[in-house]
C-alpha cells in the first residue's frame, strides 16, 4: 500500500532531483572540501554553489549562510550566541507556541539565571503586537519568534516584529523551519538578524540545517572546532547533504508559486469538504494568515490517536495534538496556549501537504475520514450530548 | 509510534461490546474528557448471579478502547466476586501488555469495574470520599496506593504512567513519594533486593557514575564536581567551576546528581555539598 502522506510538517520525502545530485558525493566524489588537492576542491565548488542556492531562496548573501546539522542546532546556536555576545542582558522574549527546540532551550536558560517572557497568543494563535512591544526592555538580549507554527501553520508578523526589535537594538531570531520553501522570504528587505531552517522540511535529507546570520551580527560559535563555515561552525561539512539542500532550495524557489496555488488548493478542498461533511469539526488557527499546506482540524468528542490509527489502516499519514500521541498527559502546548477547549484539543488532527500530493489522494481521505470519525464517535460516551450542540 | 501488541490493535479496530445496557445491574462512569480518557461501563447479571452482558463506551486513545473491550470480555460469565478480583495488570496481560505510558488505560478499566460493582452492591464508592492527591487529574490517595501496591511501583514517574497522578503541574510529587514510601515500608519483602554492596564497591561505583554520567553533563555547562568522601550513604561532594558560584547548583545536586546516583548506585544515597 502506497502511503497517502499528509504529514509534511513532520518531514518530507527527498526530491528525486535532490537524491540524484547527492549520490556521487558519497562514493565517487567523496573528497574533503578543505583539502589542498583538486579532488577535494571540486567538492568545495559544489558546496559553494549550494550556499548560493540557499542564499538565493532566502534573499541573503552566501556568506550569511552557515550550514548546521538541523533546525534545533541552528536555534541553539542563534540564541546562545546572542546571549554570549550580550553578557549584560539577561532577558529573552519568545512565545508560548514555539517548537520545543526553542521552548525547551528557553526553559533551560531560565534555570541558568535568564528571565524568559513567553508571549501569549489569542484563540486564533495570533500574537498581540502591543504586548510584544511592552515585553521588549533594555535588558532584552534576544527575541526568538517562529515564522510559522508547525502545528497550525499560523504565520506571525515577523517582518514587523523584527523591525520593532531592531529599533531597540535587540537581536532578532526567527525559527523559520516551517516557513522556508512554503512562503516567499526576502531577508535583504528585512531586519532579521538570525534565521533557522531545516533541510528535511523542504525535500532535502534529514540531518542538514541552516543558520542565516546577518552580515555584521556578532557571533559566538556553538560548535567550536575547525575553520569550516568561516570558523562559525566547526566540523567537516556534510557535503552530500549540503549539495542536496542546495538543489532542494533551488526547487523550492521555483515551486513557491505551486505551493501557494496548487498545494493551497488541495489543502482548501480537503479542509472545506471535511468541515462540510463532518459535524462538530473546526479549524484551529487563523485561516487568513496561514501556511498554504497546513490545516489543523479538531473533531469534537473523539480522541486523536484513535483517528490516526484508523487512518493508518488505510495508509493515511497525519499527526495529532492529542495528549495520547505525545507521551505526555497534556494535549499540545500550542492548542492549550490558544485556549482550545480540551474536548476539541484531544481530537485535533494536522494534515500537512506537499507538492507531491494529488487530487486522488485528497479524494481518498475525504472518502474515508467521515466513517472513521463516525465509528469513534459511536464509541464515545460524550457523542450523544454533542450531537445536540449546534454550531 | 506506540509499540502496541497485535491484540491491542485488534481490540481497538474491532472492539467487543460497545454500547450501553438498558436497566443495568451495575453502571459506572470514570475519567473525564479533560484528562483525555473517559469510560462508561454497564453490566447485567443472569439468574445465577453471573455477568451475562457487559458493555462500554470510551473516549480515549487506542489502548483505552482496547482495555475497555478486553475488560468487558474478561468479566462475562464471572460472578461479581470473581470480577472484583480483576486487576489492571490482568487487563494489560490479556492484551499481551501495554506500553508503560499507557498503563493508566488499564487502570481506568479496573476502576470502572470496581465502581460498577459498588453500584450493584449498593456500597458507597470509597474513592469519592477519599482525598484527592493529584488535583490536575483528580486521582485519589487510594488509587495511587493501590497502583503502587499491585504493580510494585517505586518512582513518581512510574505512578504517573500508571495513574496519571503527577502528570500535570507536579505539585503533588512529594505526596506521591510519601505514598510510595509508605507502601514500600509496609511490604516487608519489597522493593526487590539489590545485591549488597560492599563499601569499597559502593565508592568505586559512585566514582564511576560521577565520571561517566555526571561530570560530562556538568562540564557542558561549565561546571564540575569532585567526590570528597563517602560516609555511610552520605556522598560528600564539592562543586567546581560554574557550579561553585551558580545559585541553581543546589537543585542540580539534588535533582540531577543525587537522582543519578540513586538510580545507578543505591537508592538510599544522599548527596551533600561540603567546602573542600
Amino acid at each position: 500500500m502506497k502511503p497517502v502522506y499528509l504529514d509534511n510538517n513532520a518531514t518530507t520525502q527527498v526530491a528525486p532531483e535532490v537524491l540524484e545530485e547527492m549520490l556521487p558525493y558519497f562514493h565517487e566524489l567523496y573528497g574533503n572540501p578543505s583539502s589542498m588537492h583538486s579532488f577535494g576542491g571540486q567538492v568545495m565548488r559544489k558546496v559553494r554553489q549550494a550556499r548560493e542556492q540557499v542564499a538565493s531562496l532566502l534573499g541573503a548573501s552566501p556568506e550569511e549562510i552557515i550550514f548546521t546539522s538541523c533546525g534545533t542546532e541552528s536555534d541553539n546556536a542563534a540564541i546562545r550566541s546572542a546571549l554570549a555576545s550580550n553578557p549584560d542582558k539577561k532577558h529573552i522574549v519568545t512565545s508560548r507556541v514555539e517548537h520545543p527546540a526553542v521552548r525547551a532551550l528557553c526553559a533551560h536558560l531560565a534555570t541558568q539565571g535568564y528571565r524568559v517572557t513567553e508571549l501569549p497568543v489569542d484563540g486564533e494563535g495570533r500574537l498581540d503586537m502591543e504586548q510584544y512591544k511592552r515585553a521588549l526592555s533594555p535588558d532584552t538580549a534576544i527575541v526568538s519568534l517562529m515564522w510559522a507554527n508547525n502545528e497550525t501553520g499560523v504565520i506571525f508578523p515577523i517582518e514587523k516584529a523584527a523591525e520593532m526589535a531592531r529599533e531597540r537594538r535587540i537581536l532578532f531570531h526567527t525559527d523559520a523551519v516551517q516557513a522556508v520553501g512554503k512562503i516567499p522570504i526576502n531577508l535583504a528587505d528585512m531586519r532579521i538578524d538570525m534565521l533557522s531552517a531545516s533541510g528535511h522540511k523542504l525535500h532535502a535529507p534529514k540531518g542538514i540545517g541552516v543558520l542565516y546570520l546577518r552580515k555584521g551580527t556578532k557571533f559566538s560559535p556553538f560548535m567550536v572546532g575547525g575553520h569550516q563555515e568561516r570558523g562559525r561552525r566547526g566540523g567537516t561539512e556534510a557535503t552530500p547533504s549540503i549539495i542536496g539542500l542546495g538543489v532542494a532550495a533551488e526547487l523550492a524557489q521555483k515551486k513557491i508559486d505551486v505551493e501557494n496555488t496548487y498545494v493551497k488548493g488541495l489543502r482548501d478542498r480537503l479542509e472545506n469538504t471535511i468541515l462540510n461533511t463532518i459535524p462538530n469539526s473546526k479549524v484551529n488557527g487563523d485561516r487568513l494568515n496561514r501556511l498554504p499546506n497546513t490545516t489543523n482540524i479538531s473533531f469534537e468528542f473523539v480522541e486523536g490517536e484513535g483517528i490516526l490509527l484508523m487512518m493508518d489502516e488505510y495508509g493515511i499519514c497525519a499527526s495529532s495534538g492529542s495528549a495520547c500521541t505525545s507521551g505526555s498527559l497534556q494535549p499540545s502546548h500550542v492548542l492549550r496556549a490558544m485556549g482550545i477547549p480540551f474536548t476539541m484539543a484531544h481530537g485535533s488532527i494536522r494534515f500537512s501537504l506537499s507538492v507531491y500530493n494529488t487530487d486522488e489522494e485528497i479524494d481518498f481521505v475525504i472518502e474515508k475520514l467521515p466513517t472513521i470519525i463516525e465509528t469513534l464517535r459511536s464509541m464515545s460516551p460524550y457523542w450523544k450530548m454533542g450531537a445536540n450542540v449546534c454550531r | 509510534m506506540w509499540d502496541y501488541t497485535e491484540k491491542v490493535k485488534e481490540h481497538f479496530l474491532h472492539p467487543r461490546n460497545v454500547g450501553e445496557i438498558e436497566n443495568p445491574d451495575g453502571v459506572a462512569e470514570v475519567g473525564s474528557i479533560a484528562c483525555g480518557d473517559a469510560l462508561k461501563f454497564t453490566f447485567k447479571l443472569d439468574e445465577n448471579g453471573k455477568i451475562k452482558d457487559a458493555k462500554f463506551k470510551t473516549f480515549g486513545c487506542a489502548s483505552a478502547i482496547a482495555s475497555a473491550s478486553a475488560m468487558t470480555e474478561m468479566v462475562k460469565g464471572m460472578t461479581v466476586e470473581q470480577a472484583a478480583k480483576i486487576t489492571n495488570q490482568d487487563i494489560a496481560n490479556y492484551l499481551g501488555g501495554l506500553p508503560q505510558e499507557k498503563m493508566h488505560c488499564s487502570v481506568l478499566g479496573r476502576e470502572a469495574l470496581e465502581k460498577a460493582i459498588s453500584f450493584y452492591k449498593g456500597t458507597p464508592v470509597k474513592t469519592e470520599q477519599e482525598k484527592i492527591v493529584c488535583e490536575c487529574f483528580g486521582v485519589t490517595h487510594e488509587e495511587i496506593e493501590r497502583a503502587v501496591r499491585e504493580n510494585r511501583l517505586t518512582t513518581v514517574e512510574e505512578v504517573t504512567n500508571y495513574t496519571k497522578a503527577g502528570g500535570g503541574c507536579g505539585n503533588c510529587h512529594p505526596m506521591i513519594q510519601e505514598i510510595i514510601d509508605g507502601v514500600l515500608s509496609q511490604l516487608s519483602e519489597a522493593p526487590p533486593e539489590r545485591p549488597k554492596l560492599s563499601n569499597i564497591k559502593k565508592i568505586k561505583l559512585i566514582e564511576d557514575t560521577l565520571e561517566r554520567e555526571i561530570r560530562p553533563a556538568l562540564k557542558h555547562d561549565g561546571g564540575d564536581i569532585e567526590l570528597v568522601d563517602v560516609v555511610g550513604n552520605r556522598v560528600l561532594v564539592a562543586t567546581r567551576g560554574a557550579c561553585a558560584s551558580c545559585q541553581a547548583s543546589n537543585q542540580t545536586l539534588k535533582n540531577f546528581v543525587e537522582a543519578k546516583l540513586r538510580e545507578l548506585v543505591l537508592p538510599e544515597l544522599v548527596v551533600e555539598e561540603v567546602s573542600a
